[in-house]
């Protein structure tokens, strides 16, 4: 808890300075850069790339919780049962499917730009989500439920008022790994155009800057890092609150 | 009155419960008791139909419970189990005022409604409303459970093995507060219990019941004097029967005049306190005193005159 309380604004601080004021580092990762070449990546603002980089995070994430979350609902009531088996073999189809592999299979159809990436995040995001909610729906409290019924909430009452709120931490536990996932995989969306921070990397790669790479890689750490942080702080405090 | 109508469930082909008829009076307590496996949970649990019947029908004040749709009808039924079952993630008045919620009462009506049952339970209100239940003891989550079921005001409570994960005192004390609370509300309350003691203490009616089949149903003396089945005899003990009937029997029914020494015994106190007493003590008779005014005495002679009475 101490470390943290100086570690987490500290990193925040590294990580605004390097989006923002990416000038400042230029000392630092000189010596990364071959002679002559630009030491700062400065094609396009860093901050609109890691913006659109967390931008299609959330979006994707957003519509792999919708629909893991609704598929873990159906399969863990009594008459979806029957359906567990098939919707566990397609998630893990999802994250089977190396990205790359759907990224370079969506471009035809999709065309280069967000869509590909989006596509590939959101398949490679479904299994943690599902798998833990489904985790989070069959093992809530028998009394707790048996309770639920026997004063007369309805299924939806139930679900909503009962459900929902006590699987939450473990549901955000597969939403945080999808998220850091994500927050990596986007990265090789760059090679079909999308504007992520791999945009940094890659240009590193393909003119032998390691200041470019270390710059992008760097930058992408600390947000997966913080928000993963924030996840966790956010899944304890749930837990607290429901006194688990 | 709860009718219940030969009330029969059926599993795989076998009878959990057989043809159960049986009446309860409004404003009593009947306490269904039998081992595991008897069928008295899957009874309790069809007459709020989280068990439908295979056949047969309930009444409640005369009505079917058939006329209404389960959820509905279940707000009208009181429900505690054993182990509380209290929603982790509410608070305890958000909790006691579920079911007021579910029927749509207006919010101060429901807060005021919470508090005066934490009251009724001993529990300060401005103490405890805000609390999560696991900030409470086992004995709290207990009584939270069981405000929670009667919040609504309902026409009957069902209450599975209720006390059942509480240890023998706080279980002693809980059974005096729903005997207190069953008294002051006139509440219709149905129990279930393995435990033939806590059966005696607190039912008015007592119904056994042995491998789905209802073997006897009567006051706790009928069940202790005259059991109908020797199943009936093993579960009240035939080593226990003179002391269990003499517990039912207040010392105001055999108090006389006459001289008594050493430490009195109110009058609310059973017959049973006044023989340990008796014999604790080498005593041959026990002062009996009410609101502190010594009103007589209790002799060891009148005491064993109602044991043999029955036997």
């Amino acid at each position: 808890m101490r470390i943290g309380a100086i570690l987490r604004p500290a990193l925040v601080l590294l990580l605004l300075a390097l989006v923002l004021k990416p000038a400042w580092f230029t000392p630092v990762f000189a010596p990364l850069a071959p002679e002559g070449a630009p030491v700062i990546y400065a094609r396009s603002s860093l901050l609109s790339l890691s913006l659109s980089h967390l931008g299609l995070v959330a979006a994707a994430t957003t519509a792999a919780t919708l629909v893991a979350v609704t598929l873990a609902i159906l399969v863990t009531r009594q008459a979806g049962e029957a359906f567990r088996p098939l919707s566990r073999t397609i998630t893990n189809l999802g994250q089977t499917f190396p990205p790359v592999a759907v990224l370079a299979l969506a471009v035809p159809a999709l065309g280069f730009g967000a869509g590909p990436t989006l596509v590939a995040l959101f398949l490679y995001g479904l299994l943690p989500i599902f798998e833990n909610a489904v985790t989070g729906f069959s093992t809530l409290p028998p009394t707790t439920m048996e309770a639920a019924r026997g004063i007369g909430l309805n299924r939806w009452q139930r679900l909503v008022q009962v459900e929902v709120p006590l699987a939450l931490p473990v549901m955000l536990t597969g939403i945080r790994l999808s998220v850091v996932i994500s927050l990596g995989t986007a990265t090789i969306g760059s090679t079909v155009a999308a504007r992520t921070l791999g945009e940094v990397i890659i240009a590193g790669l393909l003119t032998s800057n390691t200041a470019y790479v270390v710059q992008g890689g760097l930058i992408v750490g600390l947000f997966a890092v913080l928000i993963y942080d924030a996840l966790v702080q956010l899944e304890a405090h749930l837990v607290r609150r429901t006194g688990g | 009155m709860i009718e219940i109508d030969r009330i029969t469930k059926t599993y795989d082909g076998v009878n959990v419960v057989d043809a159960v008829t049986m009446t309860a009076e409004t404003g009593t307590i009947t306490v269904i008791v039998g081992t595991s496996g008897s069928g008295k949970t899957t009874l309790l649990r069809m007459i709020n139909r989280l068990e439908e019947p295979s056949s047969g029908e309930v009444r409640i004040n005369g009505m079917s419970t058939r006329a209404t749709k389960p959820h509905l009808l279940r707000r009208r039924i009181g429900y505690a189990i054993q182990g509380h079952g209290l929603f982790p993630h509410h608070t305890v008045a958000r909790n006691i005022g579920a079911v007021p919620k579910l029927l749509n009462w207006p919010k101060d009506r429901i807060r005021t409604r919470v508090d005066e049952l934490l009251a009724l339970f001993s529990m300060d209100p401005a103490q405890f409303r805000d609390r999560l239940p696991a900030e409470l003891s086992g004995g709290q989550q207990q009584r939270v459970g069981v405000a929670r079921a009667l919040a609504s005001r309902p026409d009957l409570l069902l209450m599975d093995e209720p006390f059942g994960a509480l240890d023998p005192i706080i279980r002693a004390r809980a059974q005096d507060d729903l005997r207190r609370i069953q008294k002051a509300l006139g509440s219709t309350i149905m129990l279930v219990t393995h435990d033939m003691e806590e059966a005696i203490r607190l039912g008015d009616r007592v119904a056994v019941m042995d491998s789905g089949r209802l073997v006897q149903h009567g006051t706790p003396a009928e069940i202790i004097a005259r059991p109908a089945t020797t199943f009936v005899a093993d579960m009240v003990g035939d080593v226990e029967r003179p002391l269990r009937l003499l517990s039912l029997i207040p010392l105001s029914e055999v108090v006389e005049d006459g001289p008594a020494t050493g430490k009195a015994l109110p009058v609310d106190a059973s017959l049973r306190d006044a023989l340990s007493s008796c014999l604790w003590t080498g005593r041959t008779a026990v002062p009996v005193e009410r609101d502190g005014a010594v009103v007589g005495r209790v002799t060891l002679d009148a005491i064993r005159a109602r044991a043999e009475l029955r036997a």
